[in-house]
């Protein structure tokens, strides 16, 4: 096991983690492994599908749309084949989840594309893995090889009639990837630039054919969902998100791991009881709930909010990917939004201009800033770049590099202030003394 | 030209994929046959275009977005350190800069010996783990300055 678990979380994706032999097909198998896929076997498309709307499962890869309605947006009577695909891209800093699926329960899933090739009709799926993940790969290539050997992939499934295929297929670094339309770019051998939508990738995916695209965590929320019943998933969470969520805590915390949580967890209570706390006894200065595209909250934004869509919406913030960074008391928070624009400067795909010279341009900005040969007029002109970049790209790339940079301006001002006039930078010191 | 696994693999992949898709094989071919051969020769490039059934110039196209893909050839051990928001936090930027000082090179460069290349990574997705440090395809998580230390002289005197 990677973390000791918490005796605060809800595992019902995550409970066979650290088991012996958690991926193979016989101890899937003895845990009622496929049963769910047996059931959605008999039901009508339309029921599965009804059973996930009625789940209220989110995508978890970040955006969180309502996965149900993703689904039916498949056109049940196009003569075209139907694809399902894997976002295994998982590249958003600070989420680490999707590893431990794949790694500890690969089964789970192959069930979960298996039970949505069903309720789309689909005959072939791909598990797009990032190239990093290399023994990945290899983990899932097992899976698949004794699915296909004990008849659970392949021709006519279990005497169901039901034909699926399904293939791993490696990136090679790249985080843009993980944005679904170039993912579908990449997964044809193209670059991974961003498509126009509309068509979304439910009318022309992969391939140019309906296809349905989730993140891992989504696909194997399914096989629980079928298995209990949406309404018992739904009950789980809160009003409009249903069912548990993996959340990787990182950063100053004295836990840091994979947990998996109800929607609407409260955030104080995740960083102090199930994280053990923040590291060396300091504060919690800023948090940022889901990966580094969201925009940062502070400590007194903290207070009160709640672990799901709705009460991060209403801090203008995102649930995210899961990915949840502390930042403790000493944490600089100028050099914070320049490693976050660095990295969305490198990844940027480039075939927009406002994220390519956005983000470019701010990650100059912020390291003249972080040097000490920042002016005041360059403190606005973070937060103008930024906010000319929003809503002005190809795909979400340029959001995501936009927005923790405005909040960070916004709620850390002066941080940026103590940072002019050549004065060195007042955090170096303090982190310098931080020991484990 | 290739090793019976690596063609192996290719057969499989260019399976893999609906008919008349067979460029969706030219990425996992290229990392795969990088990792055989040791970096993106010409050689390789002009295979899996005609494999795939494209030309040289749209593979060299692709290639060029992706960062893995490496033209020149990394160390044998390509030591890649991530210094991305979760690591920073754990001082990920310092192990950084020790490997640097102790090997004596930089970004994408490689020991005069061939042995080890450095590389400072984006996000590796072992974020619960910082900082964390990949060499080639293997991961080390919570990485200590002395941990480091004994993991570089351990790929330098391994020849």
């Amino acid at each position: 096991m990677y973390n000791e678990p918490s005796p605060l979380e809800t595992r019902i994706l995550s409970r066979r983690f650290g088991k012996p032999n958690s991926a193979s097909i016989d101890t899937y198998l003895a845990d009622d492994g496929y049963q769910a896929f047996v059931k959605a076997s008999r039901m009508k498309p339309e029921q599965i599908i009804e059973e996930v709307k009625i789940s209220n499962l989110r995508g978890r890869g970040g955006a969180g749309f309502p996965t149900g309605m993703k689904w039916s947006f498949v056109p049940r009577n196009s003569p075209k084949p139907k694809y399902i695909v894997v976002n295994a891209d998982e590249s958003e800093p600070g989420t680490c989840k999707d590893r431990l699926l794949m790694e500890y329960d690969p089964h789970l899933l192959i069930e979960g594309c298996l039970i949505a090739g069903l309720a789309v009709d689909a005959y072939a799926g791909y598990i797009y893995i990032r190239g990093e993940y290399r023994y990945l790969i290899d983990i899932v290539d097992k899976a698949l090889a004794e699915a296909y050997q004990k008849g659970w992939l392949g021709k006519n499934i279990q005497g169901t009639g039901f034909d699926f295929d399904l293939y791993t297929h490696t990136g090679a670094g790249a985080y843009e990837c993980g944005e679904e339309s170039a993912l579908l770019e990449s997964l044809e051998g193209k670059r991974g630039v961003p498509r126009i939508r509309p068509p979304f990738p439910a009318v022309v995916g992969a391939f140019q054919c309906p296809t349905v695209l989730n993140n891992v965590e989504t696909y194997c929320a399914v096989p629980p969902i079928i298995r209990d019943g949406g309404k018992a998933f739904a009950d789980l969470g809160v009003a409009k998100a249903g069912g548990t969520k993996l959340t990787c805590l990182t950063g100053h915390i004295n836990k840091p791991g994979v947990y998996e949580l109800t929607l609407g967890f409260p955030v104080m209570k995740m960083i102090e009881e199930v994280g053990g706390g923040i590291r060396n006894r300091k504060k919690l200065k800023a948090f940022i709930p889901g990966g580094s595209s969201c925009p940062v909250l502070t400590a007194a934004e903290c207070e009160g909010a709640t672990m799901d869509y709705d009460s991060m919406a209403s801090r203008k913030s995102m649930l995210g990917s899961g990915g949840v960074v502390v930042m403790d008391e000493d944490t600089c928070m100028v050099k914070v939004a320049l490693r976050i624009m660095r990295f969305y400067a490198h990844e940027s795909c480039g075939w927009c201009i406002p994220c390519r010279e956005g983000t470019t341009w701010l990650r100059k900005l912020l390291t003249r800033f972080h040097q000490g040969m920042g002016t005041r007029s360059d403190i606005d002109l973070i937060g103008d770049v930024s906010k000319n970049m929003l809503g002005r790209t190809f795909c979400p790339l340029g959001d995501a590099a936009a927005l923790p940079t405005i909040s960070i301006v916004e709620k850390f001002r002066q941080e940026f202030e103590d940072h002019l006039d050549g004065k060195p930078c007042p955090y170096e010191h303090a982190s310098h003394m931080v020991t484990v | 030209m290739f090793s019976s696994e690596l063609e192996a693999r290719f057969e499989k992949l260019l399976k893999s994929y609906p008919p008349g898709r067979q460029r969706s094989a030219m990425i996992p071919m290229l990392l795969y046959g990088q990792d055989e051969v040791g970096s993106v020769t010409d050689e390789l490039i002009e295979e899996v275009a005609k494999r795939v059934g494209v030309t040289a110039l749209q593979v060299n196209e692709v290639l060029s977005y992706y960062s893995m893909l490496h033209r020149k050839p990394m160390g044998k051990y390509h030591v890649q350190i991530c210094t991305n928001i979760s690591c920073l936090l754990c001082d990920g930027d310092k192990l950084w800069e020790q490997a640097c000082e102790k090997l004596g090179i930089g970004h994408k460069e490689v020991t005069a010996d061939g042995q080890v290349s450095l590389e400072e990574v984006e996000c590796i997705g072992a974020c619960s783990w910082a900082p964390a440090i990949q060499v080639n395809y293997d991961f080390h998580h919570k990485v200590t300055p002395e941990q480091l230390d004994r993991l570089l002289d351990g790929l330098k005197k391994n020849v």
